[in-house]
């Protein structure tokens, strides 16, 4: 009889169920359905990868000072045409001696918004409210100019990507109280509260935005008294902030009707006052569950940025469509101009899912079981 | 009831100050005050409006603000330009966010009278033409039978093109697409065996082909389409102002005075060149100097042509109607006198 009195050693796994060739044959090549759906993705992998990076990279023109020279036989992307008037796309007509005004906001605004992520930071909650109450102010100062001896900037001279972060900031910032607060109105059980919120939601939910910009700079100036000069950025960022507002209070109110009665009523129990019992146990439970349809929103605004070019405002898109592309010495180039445009467009966007995402994990409080 | 009724009379007293407002203060005033112009140009359109790597707009619409400017202002830098899109260009106007309108606009009998605006001339004489592959061989539009043409949709073209054909019996297959852009990718691409659009666009989008020089413009053009600045209605003395700006720089032309040699011609003893330099100004309630301002700082209307469209620009258009009318075009201005 064979007593095994030790333990065997381990053996390696056998060489068909393990390693590269394993991988392949269970994930690409297991039926032939699955055979022929790889072989398909190869070939169009071969077919659109190498003529986009032969394009893009290896025959592309980096520097040029004129069209001509981005022109010719197996001439591939022409970046000089970004690259030349690469200030006009970050800052639109910005007068280049300011450049660092804006720049001097932007990193402002992101020391400021890092250090809310330092854990053991002290005062979080006033940083908090410095950065949304008071440094919309100071980067207006620092932007607009006029006052504090900076000369000023008004605003038909932003554009390029810099005028299409401020609209997207100011929509987002702006948006998110004006939504809190029209869906804890949705939801109140004071009728006149509850039927303006119900009529302001549906209203502005009702209508494209690109109506609502059209009205805000078409219409809105008819009615306003001869030559008053209303701005025109004031005017779009009103409507869109409005138009926001509505859409984040719907996401707010589906977080709010998606916890369980007993939170409301676990509030009450605790004898707590009717917005203690909001900003307390509900808002902050509810706006963790809506953080996908939030940044969902907010990307989607981000992109509506764009439509402000119908109401001749030049944000990124409409530097590069119509300001470059209407150069009458660098005609031609506008698909590199698109590329860099929805180049710059996904890496904002990514990184904003990105960051919801980090967001979830860190709110996660292990309700999910 | 009655507060309703309060209400609307509180509506219209607002509209009729405003109304008031209005007649009361001339444009003319309004921009001397500013010591600025406010100019509707497009949003970006090569060789019309489009600024350039400064910042600094340019082309030939810009060029009719510039001199408007200089005429009112003595300074053809006094310009405040407001990029406008198709649709809110009338509204600006209207408004009073502008106080002319220079955004190569057509001027037809609805614009002029029923929007409550005056055009003030013609700066450019545009039309839609055609463009084929030379290989083709085409001569003419009328060769041009079952042809397949690429245009730009929502647009006069696409009715006007309709309209040729059918008034000659030709049939043609549409192939639209959203942008001009896309028509000249369609056209390279050779989905179509034409390309139609406003003659001036024509010649921009052929600069954006990889080789310009196998695409021809054909000579036709089959319809108007005049293109001119705009001042709102009702104030006479502004529309005289933008009307002889722009007839200044044409008659100059015809004169052959140049910014480089107004100088000289100042003091001639020419009659007529002499009445364009001086002692017209007073009766459009400008200075003197209004005419001599606008030639020696933004040039007659064959240098704005040349520089922004023509010879001098990379679009190289001919003059064709936009030659002087003693020169075989149909540019023609009334005498200053």
């Amino acid at each position: 009889m064979y007593v095994a009195d030790k333990i065997l050693p381990e053996l390696p796994a056998p060489s068909n169920a393990k390693g590269l060739v394993h991988w392949l044959k269970t994930n690409l090549f297991s039926s032939p359905l699955n055979i022929l759906m790889t072989l398909l993705g190869l070939y169009l992998i071969y077919k659109i990868f190498p003529p986009v990076i032969q394009w893009a990279f290896i025959d592309a023109t980096w520097v040029a000072d004129t069209r001509e020279e981005c022109l010719g036989e197996g001439k591939g992307a022409c970046w000089a045409y970004i690259s030349n008037r690469f200030g006009q796309i970050m800052y639109g007509f910005y007068p280049p001696e300011e450049y660092w005004r804006p720049n001097l906001a932007g990193i402002l605004l992101i020391v400021l918004t890092l250090s809310l992520f330092i854990k053991n930071m002290p005062k979080k909650l006033w940083l908090g409210a410095f950065i949304l109450l008071v440094f919309p102010f100071i980067a207006y100062i620092l932007i607009h100019g006029g006052f504090l001896g900076l000369p000023e900037v008004g605003t038909d001279k932003w554009g390029g990507l810099m005028l299409t972060l401020i609209i997207s900031l100011v929509g987002i910032t702006a948006a998110l109280p004006l939504g809190i607060i029209l869906a804890l109105g949705r939801r109140s059980k004071m009728p006149i509260v509850k039927s303006i919120s119900i009529i302001f939601i549906e209203l502005w939910r009702g209508v494209p935005l690109i109506t609502v910009l059209f009205m805000a700079s078409v219409m809105l100036p008819l009615f306003l008294p001869q030559g008053s000069d209303f701005d025109k950025l004031a005017r779009a960022m009103i409507g869109i902030i409005l138009f926001q507002g509505a859409y984040v209070a719907e996401v707010v109110r589906g977080g709010l009707q998606a916890l369980p009665k007993g939170q409301y009523e676990a509030a009450a129990a605790m004898g707590l006052s009717y917005w203690k019992s909001m900003f307390l146990i509900i808002l902050p439970q509810a706006l963790k569950l809506v953080i996908p349809g939030l940044v969902n929103t907010f990307i989607a605004l981000f992109k509506d940025t764009t439509l402000v070019l119908i109401i001749g405002l030049f944000d990124l898109l409409a530097i590069i469509q119509n300001v470059l592309g209407s150069d009458a010495s660098w005609l031609g180039f506008f698909t590199e101009g698109l590329v860099f445009a929805a180049f710059v467009f996904w890496i904002f966007c990514f990184n904003m899912s990105r960051y919801s995402m980090a967001l979830e994990r860190k709110l996660d409080t292990g309700h999910r079981s | 009831m009655k507060k309703t009724m309060i209400l609307g009379l509180a509506i219209a007293t607002i509209f009729a100050t405003n109304v008031n407002a209005e007649t009361k203060k001339s444009t003319l005033e309004s921009v001397k005050k500013a010591g600025v112009l406010k100019c509707g140009v497009t949003t970006g359109l090569a060789g019309f409006s489009a600024p350039d790597k400064d910042g600094k707009w340019t082309g030939i619409d810009v060029d009719t603000c510039r001199a408007v400017a200089a005429a009112v202002l003595g300074d053809a830098t006094k310009v405040k330009f407001k990029p406008l899109t198709a649709k809110e260009r009338f509204t600006a106007l209207q408004s009073g966010e502008i106080d002319m309108l220079s955004r190569n606009t057509t001027w037809t009998l609805t614009r002029d009278a029923s929007l409550g605006l005056n055009f003030a001339g013609v700066n450019y004489y545009d039309g839609q033409g055609f463009m084929v592959s030379k290989k083709l061989d085409v001569k003419s539009v009328n060769e041009l039978d079952g042809a397949a043409v690429c245009l730009q949709a929502g647009t006069t073209t696409e009715l006007n093109l309709a309209d040729y054909f059918k008034a000659h019996n030709m049939k043609f297959k549409a192939i639209t697409s959203d942008t001009s852009d896309q028509t000249i990718k369609g056209f390279e691409a050779g989905r179509c065996d034409v390309l139609t659009s406003d003659q001036s666009q024509l010649y921009a989008l052929r600069i954006k082909l990889a080789k310009p020089d196998d695409a021809v413009v054909l000579p036709e053009i089959i319809s108007k389409e005049p293109l001119g600045p705009v001042v709102r209605q009702g104030d006479d003395q502004w529309f005289n102002i933008v009307k002889w700006s722009l007839n200044a720089m044409i008659n100059a032309e015809e004169m052959g005075i140049t910014k480089a040699n107004v100088k000289d011609k100042k003091s001639s003893k020419d009659p007529a060149t002499a009445r364009l330099m001086g002692g017209q100004g007073e009766k459009l309630g400008l200075d003197d100097a209004w005419s001599y301002n606008i030639i020696s700082q933004v040039g007659n209307y064959g240098e704005i042509f040349e520089s922004n469209v023509g010879k001098g620009s990379p679009l190289k258009i001919e003059r064709g109607l936009n030659a002087l009318w003693n020169k075989g075009g149909i540019m023609y201005a009334p005498p200053i006198r």
